[in-house]
């Protein structure tokens, strides 16, 4: 396969320049450590946005304390490929570059990252390692706090990062009679949410819970909203499309004891009231 | 026109004079040629070597595709008419904040002392701190108070933060007008009986900001852009609906959409001042400013 990269530069005029290169050699079944195509000759580059966020990273220390779900879980992919944690090598990987097409500096990216099929064209991803639900977060003491149905949620401001399945649950599921408000990052729009600018924030289930626990006094998990169960959403590991690593990090995945690590990270995330949706 | 048409339309023209003119005009008109001419085969063949390098076809698929065109540009011209309305409401109180400061800064009672500390504190202060940083400080820092009567309306703290920064900016520009007024217009206005105030208001700005009127148009153009900073706030203004419509299809022609709408203002804006510059500087003719 060949491919063409061509960067561009719009400034009145357009400069496009262009190089080939050649794709992923293919084939080559061997999950070898050896073996494995690397971004980086015998370390394994993983991705992450920063900052990153508990339950699925620790917040001071960064992806490479292996504290947090999603740290664990790559820890145990880089063991089960032969890795010790000091080949593990993080990159910063803004969230939204993350699936957007063309070569990437990470053999693999893992950031709450869920599967979809419009991603799906641009880069590929492993079997899904986390089956996750979208939830609302709001103030205990707030109207939005007695919302029991999805017909209840349309009167309010909703907010949620842009780029995520989180606004496209607002857009799509619950579509609110007031625009939603659309930030870049979870950060801003937490921001925006303590600062009252908004009567609901969407946010995946266990980032949710984390938030109303410890990061915003008086906030809870109003609802989560199960996909359906023949659908479910899932969170997967983010390649460059076409790398024949993802082969190997599947295997990797079907040997370690996801539920384990699942258990030890996000527990805590058993209850809140449930919203069925469609 | 001829020789003749010349001296016929102005009959008080010496020969000489009219045979100057109509040289004049043909140089003219030789020059207008040659530079379309250039113009022609310079961007003629950039346009060939883009369009025809191997990259291209990507390149037009994902930074001008008709159809992401026509499927973003409804909601991102709804979007831009926020970025129109803070942009507008912005500027009239810029024009108003900025005109007190540079009067506070360029006045020189020993009384104001105190205000021209501060006006040269506040100018010092905001033009470092970029835009971005008082956005945020603002926009998302001042309604987390949550005190009583405080607004927590996105618009209102984009507004109030272009406000905050372009005034500094602007003042600079209202001063450098006042500071260009001879020192002799003002002397001249307190030997007729006004006071100091007066000949500043009757005297010195209007000469003033006629002078600068091009250099505020200019940052009027850069205000208009920053009017995207409202996006950070999480209002869907031109940018980031086109951001909205960029992420679920990696497309990048909804960003060009919403470049298309600031340019159309922007450019005529550009060109007007322009005009203006060349007027000014054909009234002003040889006498010095």
């Amino acid at each position: 396969m060949k491919r063409y990269i061509a960067l561009i530069a719009v400034l009145g005029l357009a400069l496009a320049a262009c190089a080939t290169e050649g794709g992923g050699d293919g084939g080559g079944g061997s999950c070898e450590k050896e073996d494995l195509t690397l971004v980086q000759e015998g370390v394994l580059t993983i991705g992450t946005d920063e900052p990153s966020f508990p339950p699925w990273f620790d917040f001071d220390g960064g992806p490479e304390t292996g504290t947090g779900f999603e740290s664990a879980v790559a820890y145990a992919v880089a063991e089960e490929l032969g890795f010790t944690p000091e080949e593990v090598e993080w990159v910063v990987v803004p969230f939204n570059n993350s699936f957007a097409p063309g070569e990437k500096d990470f053999d693999f990216d893992i950031n709450q990252i869920s599967i979809t099929e419009e991603r799906e064209e641009a880069v590929d991803f492993s079997d899904g390692y986390y089956n996750v639900n979208q939830a609302l977060l709001g103030f205990t003491d707030s109207e939005i706090a007695s919302a029991t149905t999805i017909e209840d949620l349309k009167a309010y401001r909703l907010g949620a990062q842009v780029g995520t399945t989180s606004l496209d649950f607002i857009t799509d599921e619950i579509q609110p009679e007031t625009e939603p408000l659309v930030y870049d990052t979870n950060a801003d729009a937490k921001a925006a949410f303590d600062a009252g600018q908004l009567d609901g924030l969407v946010l995946d289930l266990p980032t949710a819970f984390f938030v109303s626990a410890v990061e915003i006094e008086g906030s809870s998990v109003i609802a989560q909203f199960p996909a359906s169960a023949d659908d479910p959403e899932q969170f997967g590991m983010l390649f460059e499309e076409g790398n024949p690593l993802r082969d190997c990090v599947n295997e990797a995945l079907a040997n370690i004891d996801l539920d384990a690590i699942q258990q030890e990270w996000l527990s805590d995330v058993v209850d809140a009231p449930i919203i069925e949706t469609g | 026109m001829t020789e003749a048409e010349a001296s016929r339309r102005s009959p008080g023209m010496s020969p000489g004079r009219a045979r100057r003119l109509a040289f004049h005009r043909r140089q003219r008109r030789r020059s207008l040629l040659i530079g379309a001419a250039s113009s022609i085969v310079v961007f003629g063949t950039v346009t060939l070597v883009v369009v025809n390098s191997s990259g291209w076809e990507q390149v037009r698929q994902s930074f001008f595709s008709w159809e992401d065109f026509q499927a973003s540009f409804p909601d991102i011209l709804s979007g831009f008419g926020r970025n129109v309305r803070i942009f507008l409401i912005a500027e009239v109180f810029i024009l108003v904040v900025s005109l007190l400061l540079a009067v506070i800064r360029s006045s020189r009672s020993p009384v104001l002392t105190p205000l021209r500390l501060a006006a040269t504190a506040y100018v010092d202060l905001i033009r470092g701190i970029p835009t971005i940083i008082l956005l945020f400080l603002l926009g998302f820092g001042v309604p987390a108070l949550r005190l009583q009567g405080v607004p927590n309306s996105q618009e209102f703290w984009a507004v109030t933060t272009l406000v905050i920064s372009y005034s500094a900016y602007v003042a600079e520009v209202y001063r450098a007008g006042i500071d260009s007024v001879h020192a002799s217009q003002t002397a001249a206005a307190r030997s007729l009986g006004l006071s100091s105030a007066q000949s500043m208001r009757w005297v010195v700005l209007p000469q003033a900001v006629r002078r600068v009127i091009p250099p505020l148009l200019n940052d009027f153009v850069a205000l208009q852009k920053d009017s995207a900073l409202l996006a950070l706030l999480g209002v869907q203004e031109a940018f980031r609906r086109a951001q909205i419509y960029v992420a679920g299809t990696f497309n990048f022609t909804a960003y060009l959409a919403a470049a298309l709408l600031f340019l159309i203002l922007t450019i005529p804006l550009a060109r007007y001042t322009d005009y203006l510059i060349r007027r000014q500087r054909e009234r002003v003719g040889g006498t010095s400013l």
